[in-house]
């Protein structure tokens, strides 16, 4: 059994559908994350699992029990409050030891598992310090430390590294996924940062509109983005518009001013049809014009743009039919910082089975 | 900027404040505590420092003290008046916390409309408002008594406690009551752990803007309390406009003075540690 199932949830504000019928469950263990743009009902959805807000229609389910009576105080899941919400004057070890109060556990259990949970967070000197008195890191562990030290079924995170700056996000990123293996504690994490949902989750549900869009793990969402919102939302992309044309099980994209492009057949494809071919930058070999790379799928561009990230450089490439196409192309070769400049003649290529042909 | 010129911009920053300090402030009360070490004038003010005529009191003398200290019946009306001070503090404390705590979780768009209401009856005189009392609390037998000074004293004051309740209050960040109560809080310990901590500065500059003015009242135990329920300001205010003796009425007021010094010293020093130790 699912720990917690979300069934056919729907919850509106007004004319707005914060969250339309969605249904997901998530499984004890899972490092599972909502990941959406702002206003994509993410949130509201966290809020309705805490219980502070409640589903108008559909059911919440955690261990099977519907959760629709349970208010927030009584149910075994805790929230990292984007703010952090820290209690201003109570001490990291008060604010730590704040749920074990209200858990009615003992002084001494009390003193013990605060001790805990402050090694867990490396923290160990900062007991007796005031929340003002912390970095913002350092206030993110004292906001993790008071919700874990309960032992929630669940612990949900509200983009918890947002206010932190990117080095430290890194860190934190780090160290969520270690103490999250640690404890063993299921965690539901929301955030509108795609590299951050791939770098932590198990699986992700891609939230838009209200809806789940995909929910998979994070290889599969970059590999195989169902729809377009997805290709799109998550990493880079390159979209080649066409139209499904070829036999049997070699469909052809036929794009326009371009050609003819080789595609890995979907099930259930149909000539004729408008598709887009979604190619990842790192999928696009690019090569001295006139190489021939030995793929179906070779163009002859010229270089537009690159952009030099350090491990590797971006080029954009003109293709014949005027759309751009973007390369990635890793920086590791000895002896040469760059390979290509602005204006060069260049061939790009993929293979057939490259990229995700998706639909209209 | 070169030091010159910076020393100049502090004076012309810094100078008109010292300056308004000492002529309103300072000076005042060196007058006052001058005024109190002297004798009192014939038909009031005071008797002049130096000699005019012979066998006429003047220059300095330590009488008013005297007086002051040889009796007990002085010490008496200041505990009296610093235990009607405190218990109007208190009631006011108990009656305004509600209503600030209700304004401040009110919608928004509701909260400018609630202060108004809460400051309304400073549109109508001070006096007016305290003879209302008489007209009210006559009829029930109750006017005249140490009821009523409170009863009016509370009235009065009442929203010298809520507005600074409010500001306080209403400065909380929601989210905090969210985590309490996330973290397994019900209603009760969400406030009495969370809200009431954190409204402690409210309530102690609440608590001196009511328990400070209340010692220097006399309208009000004059009017419903009757001659016989005096406090420090009606002693004062009686030196100076009965008995005229400037020296006994300043020095009244500078021992009031001494007295709430002590008192919001030693309550700053507890609230200190209390919110360290919190």
């Amino acid at each position: 059994m699912a720990l917690l199932e979300i069934r056919n949830v729907t919850r509106r504000f007004d004319a707005l559908t914060a969250v339309d019928d969605v249904s997901l469950s998530i499984e004890a263990g899972e490092f599972f994350t909502l990941l959406g743009p702002s206003g994509c009902g993410k949130t509201t959805l966290l809020r309705m699992i805490a219980g502070f807000d409640q589903p108008d229609r559909g059911a919440l389910l955690l261990d099977g029990m519907d959760m629709a009576d349970t208010p927030p105080e009584k149910r075994p899941v805790h929230t990292v409050f984007q703010s952090y919400a820290l209690f201003p004057h109570m001490t990291v070890a008060q604010n730590i030891a704040f749920p074990l109060r209200m858990a009615r556990r003992g002084d001494v259990e009390t003193a013990a598992k605060v001790r805990e949970a402050l090694a867990m967070v490396h923290l160990e000197d900062k007991g007796q310090r005031l929340p003002h008195e912390l970095s913002g890191g350092q206030k993110q562990r004292v906001a993790l430390a008071r919700s874990l030290v309960n032992r929630p079924r669940l612990l949900l995170l509200d983009e918890p590294l947002g206010a932190l700056d990117a080095k430290l996000r890194e860190e934190m990123q780090i160290e969520l996924i270690d103490m999250q293996r640690e404890v063993g504690i299921t965690f539901v994490f929301v955030t509108h940062s795609q590299s951050e949902a791939l770098a932590l989750s198990t699986r992700i549900a891609v939230m838009n509109r209200g809806r789940v869009e995909q929910l998979d793990e994070p290889s599969r969402l970059y590999g195989f983005p169902k729809n377009r919102f997805v290709a799109d939302f998550i990493g880079k992309i390159n979209m080649l518009e066409g139209e499904l044309a070829g036999t049997g099980d070699q469909p052809r994209l036929r794009v326009a001013g371009l050609g003819e492009v080789a595609v890995r057949a979907e099930a259930g494809w149909r000539a004729g049809t408008a598709a887009a071919l979604a190619l990842r930058p790192e999928q696009v070999r690019i090569a001295p014009a006139g190489t021939d790379a030995g793929l179906p799928n070779s163009f002859a561009g010229k270089v537009r743009d690159f952009l030099y990230i350090g491990d590797v450089t971006t080029y954009i490439v003109d293709l014949p039919n005027g759309q751009r196409l973007q390369a990635l192309l890793p920086n590791s070769a000895p002896g040469r910082a760059k390979f290509f400049e602005v204006g060069d003649a260049v061939t790009v290529a993929w293979p057939a089975e490259a990229g995700a042909v998706l639909a209209q | 900027m070169a030091p010159r010129s910076q020393r100049t911009l502090k004076w012309l920053v810094g100078g008109p404040p010292f300056l308004f300090l000492v002529v309103f402030f300072l000076l005042p009360a060196l007058i006052m505590v001058v005024a109190s070490f002297r004798y009192p004038g014939e038909f009031g003010g005071l008797a002049p420092l130096l000699p005019a005529r012979p066998g006429e009191e003047s220059g300095l003398t330590a009488e008013s003290y005297t007086v002051f200290f040889g009796d007990r019946v002085y010490a008496e009306i200041f505990a009296k008046s610093f235990g009607v001070a405190a218990l109007t503090t208190l009631v006011c404390l108990v009656m305004a916390y509600p209503v600030a705590l209700l304004i401040a979780r009110s919608p928004k768009r509701h909260r400018d409309l609630m202060v108004l209401l809460v400051v309304l009856p400073f549109a109508s005189n001070f006096l007016v408002r305290v003879y209302a009392w008489m007209i009210i609390l006559g009829p029930f037998d109750l006017l005249f008594s140490r009821f009523a000074v409170i009863v009016g004293m509370v009235y009065v004051n009442l929203p010298f406690m809520i507005l600074p309740l409010y500001t306080n209050l209403e400065k909380h960040d929601p989210a905090l009551l969210d985590a309490a109560q996330d973290l397994g809080a019900g209603a009760w310990q969400r406030f009495w752990r969370v809200t009431f901590p954190l409204s402690l500065p409210g309530m102690f500059s609440g608590a001196a803007l009511v328990f400070i003015p209340v010692l220097g009242m006399f309208a009000i135990p004059e009017i419903l309390g009757g001659k016989d329920d005096w406090i420090v300001g009606n002693m004062i205010k009686e030196s100076f406009l009965g008995t005229r003796d400037w020296p006994f009425g300043s020095m009244l007021s500078l021992m009031l003075t001494v007295a709430v010094l002590a008192v919001a010293g030693a309550t700053s020093w507890l609230a200190g540690r209390s919110l360290r130790r919190a």
